[in-house]
């Protein structure tokens, strides 16, 4: 199969615009938002085939295809998505939404905020992983979608496909939740909060309002990038990738970069700055550090998955220590108690917590097999 | 759509789970008990695998399957949340023999259990000719066996025994044939449903 025939091809962004006042779980009221989405495939005559496709931290609603002939990188999950690949756009009706708090084209703290005619900057409220799906819901309803054949996401992305089960269990057919878990653990946030100061501590953040300044907080948004990536990678990977290889093969003895994985993170770190949010990013961290779908059920998972009818697909990566095997078991062990229907799989992978956008065989395949039954019990 | 015919030792396994019933298969291969049990006895539960090839076929037939191993438990189940605990073929290979037998019935009300029997004519004859037994059910050399725990009926039954297990049935078969005359010596497959009550 060549590149092109399993490529949703050339994709252009749809926007969204929402004047129902939107409640937040921080208490804050956000009047009116717009959504970013793309969509791909053909949403069939019954409405059952939709797909939704949840990001995670640094994600967006752009998942597959390119914006122009000459577009060097496809969407986030080209490699999952398109026709004939796992989530076939043949069959299936893909959404990819960009969340609310983003900065690809969802309102967020880099939007302008009506009441002051100035961007949001640190007054964008708090959102969760429950505001997003809340949103999420209108998109669907605004497609004409009353009920997604699936959602799917990895990470902070599974999160939501999670809380989606819980949430809207009447909306929601199956729930594939990638390398994600039901809440993060003190090692997580910890990760997250030095993420986050590395931010906060930016000379160039100004309090989150550095619009107006003509500055960016590059660094601290660097920095918290390259740890992230440390995160995301596992150490026999990066081992393998990296080793201890030298630029120029000898020691300079000096702070510059030297070894290939310093340029590695460096360049990711550049890369990012560039194109990112500061209060995004520290937004989409706190989202990641509130989740815990069981908090509104006493601390009870498995009270908070009876709520749930959709049938589970949970996979996780034996090299991924961000959100590690032991993370997604404690979903399945909820879900195994609240009597759901689920299925999991532990994939032998050297990708770390990245695996889950990589294309190991027997990832592709668990994939394709979950999809394929997906697509049979709708007649896609 | 019609159940696809079943192993014969599957389906002997299927005629002793009742419709409806909650099942929890160690071992599950590629789900063809489950599948056929949901389709015909409109059962629900869990296949389990280690092999992640075993778990794609296992989605592929539709049924809920989470990998795992067995040798580590099965502390992903509450107690008594199962009618029905099936270990097919596989006891012989497990390091932890006795411990998996406690958990079945930790987790199910009942537990089927299959093995091959070593105390086959068989695999006598064979042992008498000086070599360790290879046969259909036993396929494998002497270093390359993954089955480590071989044992005969009355091993079984002893190992039962010993932890207040009662045998409520028991089939001994050959190719495919119940065996009732001398079960030990002529049969090559035994079969147990076994509980704490």
């Amino acid at each position: 199969m060549s590149v092109t025939s399993s490529s949703v091809g050339i994709v252009s962004a749809q926007y969204a615009a929402f004047d129902t006042p939107l409640a937040l779980a921080c208490g804050a009221v956000l009047p009116a938002y717009q959504l970013a989405f793309e969509t791909y495939g053909t949403l069939n005559a019954a409405k059952s085939n939709a797909i939704l496709i949840c990001h995670a931290l640094s994600g967006h609603h752009h998942v597959a295809g390119r914006y122009s002939e000459s577009d060097k990188s496809a969407g986030w999950w080209d490699n999952m998505i398109g026709p004939g690949k796992p989530i076939d756009t043949e069959r299936f009706f893909v959404v990819g939404v960009n969340n609310l708090g983003g900065c690809h084209g969802s309102t967020g703290p880099s939007s302008i905020n009506p009441a002051s005619g100035q961007p949001w900057g640190a007054d964008f409220p708090m959102v969760t992983v429950a505001d997003w799906v809340i949103a999420q819901a209108r998109l669907a309803d605004r497609l004409g979608i009353e009920r997604w054949a699936a959602v799917i996401g990895g990470s902070l992305g599974g999160m939501q496909a999670l809380d989606w089960s819980i949430r809207f269990p009447e909306r929601i057919a199956h729930a594939l939740v990638i390398a994600s878990a039901p809440k993060l653990s003190a090692q997580n946030i910890a990760f997250n909060d030095v993420a986050r100061q590395a931010i906060l501590t930016d000379p160039e953040f100004h309090g989150g309002n550095f619009y107006g300044q003509g500055v960016l907080p590059r660094r601290g948004l660097r920095l918290a990038r390259m740890l992230g990536h440390i995160t995301y990678l596992s150490d026999d990977g990066m081992g393998e990738k990296f080793g201890r290889m030298l630029r120029s093969g000898e020691y300079q003895f000096g702070f510059d970069v030297e070894f290939e994985i310093e340029s590695y993170l460096r360049y990711q770190g550049d890369k990012f700055s560039d194109s990112f949010d500061a209060n995004t990013y520290l937004l989409m961290t706190k989202a990641l550090d509130y989740f815990d779908p069981a908090r509104e059920y006493g601390g009870d998972l498995v009270k908070a998955l009876q709520r749930a009818s959709a049938g589970f697909l949970v996979a996780s990566f034996t090299s991924d220590w961000r959100f590690s095997p032991e993370r997604s078991r404690e979903t399945v062990k909820a879900l195994v108690a609240a009597g759901r229907r689920v299925s999991y799989a532990e994939i032998e992978s050297a990708h770390g917590h990245d695996a889950f956008l990589m294309l190991d065989p027997p990832y592709v395949e668990l994939m394709r097999a979950y999809l394929g039954r997906v697509a049979a019990e709708i007649s896609a | 759509m019609s159940a696809p015919a079943l192993r014969p030792d599957l389906a002997l396994v299927a005629d002793w789970i009742k419709p409806s019933s909650r099942v929890l298969d160690l071992g599950c291969g590629s789900g063809e008990l489950l599948a056929h049990l949901q389709q015909s006895k409109q059962v629900s539960g869990y296949g389990v695998d280690f092999a992640v090839d075993n778990v794609v076929r296992c989605v592929e037939a539709g049924i809920n399957v989470l990998q795992a191993d067995l040798e580590a438990g099965l502390a992903e189940f509450g107690d008594a949340s199962f009618d029905v605990v099936v270990l097919s073929q596989t006891i012989q290979a497990m390091l932890h023999t006795e411990q998996i037998l406690i958990e079945m019935l930790r987790v199910g009300r009942e537990a089927i259990v299959t093995f091959p029997n070593f105390g086959y004519w068989g695999n006598r004859w064979q042992i008498m000719r000086g070599r360790m037994p290879v046969s259909e059910t036993m396929p494998y050399q002497w270093y390359n066996t993954p089955n480590i725990h071989w044992c005969m009926l009355g091993d079984f039954e002893a190992l039962c025994a010993k932890n207040g297990i009662r045998v409520l049935e028991r089939v001994v078969m050959d190719k495919g044939r119940r065996i009732d005359f001398m079960p030990n010596l002529l049969g090559s497959l035994a079969f147990y449903r076994v509980s704490r009550q």
